[in-house]
């Protein structure tokens, strides 16, 4: 039951993230967007692994371990924007044409 | 006694959800950010301690209670710090 | 049963908050409560590994860096999109609709029992010596997939360097800090780091066994160098210092060696020989957990910037 509950979670965060990536126009709520995205992508994974439960596990490890992987992963991407990010802004301040 | 035990975690833990909801009400309703911060903080702090009061003789390991303790106190040291700084921030608005 | 109910709705509320947020610095906020709501989800799910890493990376360092994000694009026209139009809008929701549907399907539709392979798993976490089951797929059963990620923090961090100005290349990483003589950020940045690393140590230790590891204390460790950074105490080294470099690549480099070491003796790619497992794991835990730290900081901390 709970994982059913946190996959449904995981399909309507899925949909909100990716409605803000595609609707709003700043950067940085993109940026924010795509990690609410990530994270519901995770949940439905999540909840998946949480059916898996079995031989004294309460999740399948396999894709828990995929998760805490895609986590990492999603954040060194979230880095990588957020740098590209500001130094477009800052070359839009010392060149202003 | 481990009647006695249960009472005692329930009476506990129910005090500090008591304080919990006065805090969160108090970030609602206060006018302002340093009195919005001031309920937050105070009546976190004192919840969250009776929670882990609470759930001390509960604790399973040996390690489990000073761990219990050692959250309350990062807690603590955490919200000092984080307290001032939102409130420099408000203020600098 | 209402827990659950409870978390959810918080969650999604949050997220819509998030997306919908008119300020920048709104938004971030919530979105760290958003990743603080989710890591309860994962306890709900009995998946303490993840909720550790979302609450330490997911909200702590990605918070730690969207906030200083925010606070250095507010006020700048920073490059944006147009608007989409209304016609626009209302496509895009029910593209993202369609989207939810069929994922909400999969769920509903899962088959009973459904796949697992937590039985391979039980079958074959002997053969590892670590008790932590997700610990043995990353470290194991999935050595791959983490020695992957781990190069992708390395490539990360040169990409990310790679943003740097040319005038700036090779000179301290990150905006400058003011120092801090005293005051609350100060104290902290004192008081917490010698407990911070304790549990960080703890964190790796404990997680051949429960749930922990290398991430999580990475995280923990990467926080307590930023502590100092943003208190203005400590200036991190250039980027062209070798050390760093060495450092950063150190720990991937390791886990390739030994992975290299199985190939020529048991055969295969990460194959560990039977009985130094364990060890084996364990050394690769602790150079990897040193490695991610300090990329996990300089991608916080972020690329050398022009000086004013």
């Amino acid at each position: 039951m709970t994982a059913t509950v946190f996959g449904l979670v995981g399909a309507l965060l899925t949909g909100i993230g990716l409605f803000g990536l595609l609707a709003r126009p700043e950067p940085l709520l993109r940026i924010l967007a795509f990690n609410v995205l990530g994270g519901g992508i995770f949940l439905v994974f999540g909840a998946v692994a949480r059916r898996g439960a079995g031989a004294g596990f309460a999740g399948d490890p396999v894709p828990q371990a995929i998760i805490l992987t895609g986590i990492v992963v999603a954040f060194a991407a979230t880095t990588l924007a957020v740098a590209l990010l500001l130094r477009i802004a800052s070359d839009d301040e010392s060149d202003p044409s | 006694m481990s009647l006695l035990v249960d009472a005692f975690s329930l009476l506990a833990i129910l005090a500090g959800l008591v304080f919990f909801a006065a805090g969160t009400a108090g970030l609602l309703r206060f006018p302002d950010a340093s009195s919005r911060l001031h309920a937050l903080t105070k009546a976190d702090h004192l919840g969250l301690g009776l929670i882990v009061l609470g759930l001390l003789p509960r604790a399973e390991a040996v390690g489990g209670a000073p761990r219990l303790i050692a959250v309350w106190l990062l807690v603590l040291v955490s919200s000092a710090a984080a307290g001032p700084l939102l409130a420099r921030l408000a203020r600098r608005r | 049963m209402m827990a659950d109910g409870l978390i959810a709705a918080a969650i999604l509320g949050v997220a819509l908050a998030t997306i919908a947020s008119r300020g920048t610095f709104t938004a971030v906020a919530l979105f760290i409560a958003y990743g603080l709501l989710l890591s309860f989800a994962w306890v709900r799910l009995g998946a303490i590994d993840i909720a550790l890493t979302e609450a330490a990376i997911g909200a702590g360092l990605s918070g730690a860096l969207l906030l200083g994000a925010a606070s250095r694009v507010a006020g700048r026209g920073a490059a944006m999109d147009r608007r989409p139009g209304r016609a626009m809008t209302v496509a895009i929701a029910l593209g993202c609709a369609g989207v939810t549907a069929a994922l909400a399907a999969a769920i509903l539709l899962l088959p009973d029992p459904a796949p697992s392979l937590a039985p391979q798993v039980a079958a074959n976490i002997g053969a590892t010596g670590l008790g932590n089951p997700v610990a043995a797929v990353l470290m194991s059963f999935r050595g791959l997939d983490t020695l992957l990620e781990s190069a992708v923090l390395v490539l990360a961090v040169i990409a990310a360097w790679s943003l740097a100005p040319d005038d700036a290349w090779g000179g301290k990483p990150g905006p400058m800090q003011p120092v801090l003589a005293d005051g609350p950020l100060a104290l902290l940045a004192r008081l917490l780091p010698p407990l911070g690393i304790l549990v960080a140590v703890h964190v790796l230790w404990i997680g051949k066994d429960a749930p922990g590891g290398k991430f999580q204390a990475a995280a923990i460790l990467a926080a307590m160098w930023m502590l100092p950074w943003m208190a203005g105490r400590v200036v991190p080294p250039p980027i062209s210092a070798r050390w760093l470099r060495v450092a950063v690549a150190a720990g991937p480099a390791l886990f390739i060696a030994i992975g290299l070491a199985g190939w020529m003796t048991q055969g295969a790619f990460l194959a560990y020989p039977p009985g130094l497992a364990l060890p084996l794991i364990m050394v690769v835990e602790i150079a990897l957990t040193a490695s991610i730290a300090i990329a996990l900081a300089l991608l916080v901390i972020g690329p050398p910037g022009r000086r004013a």
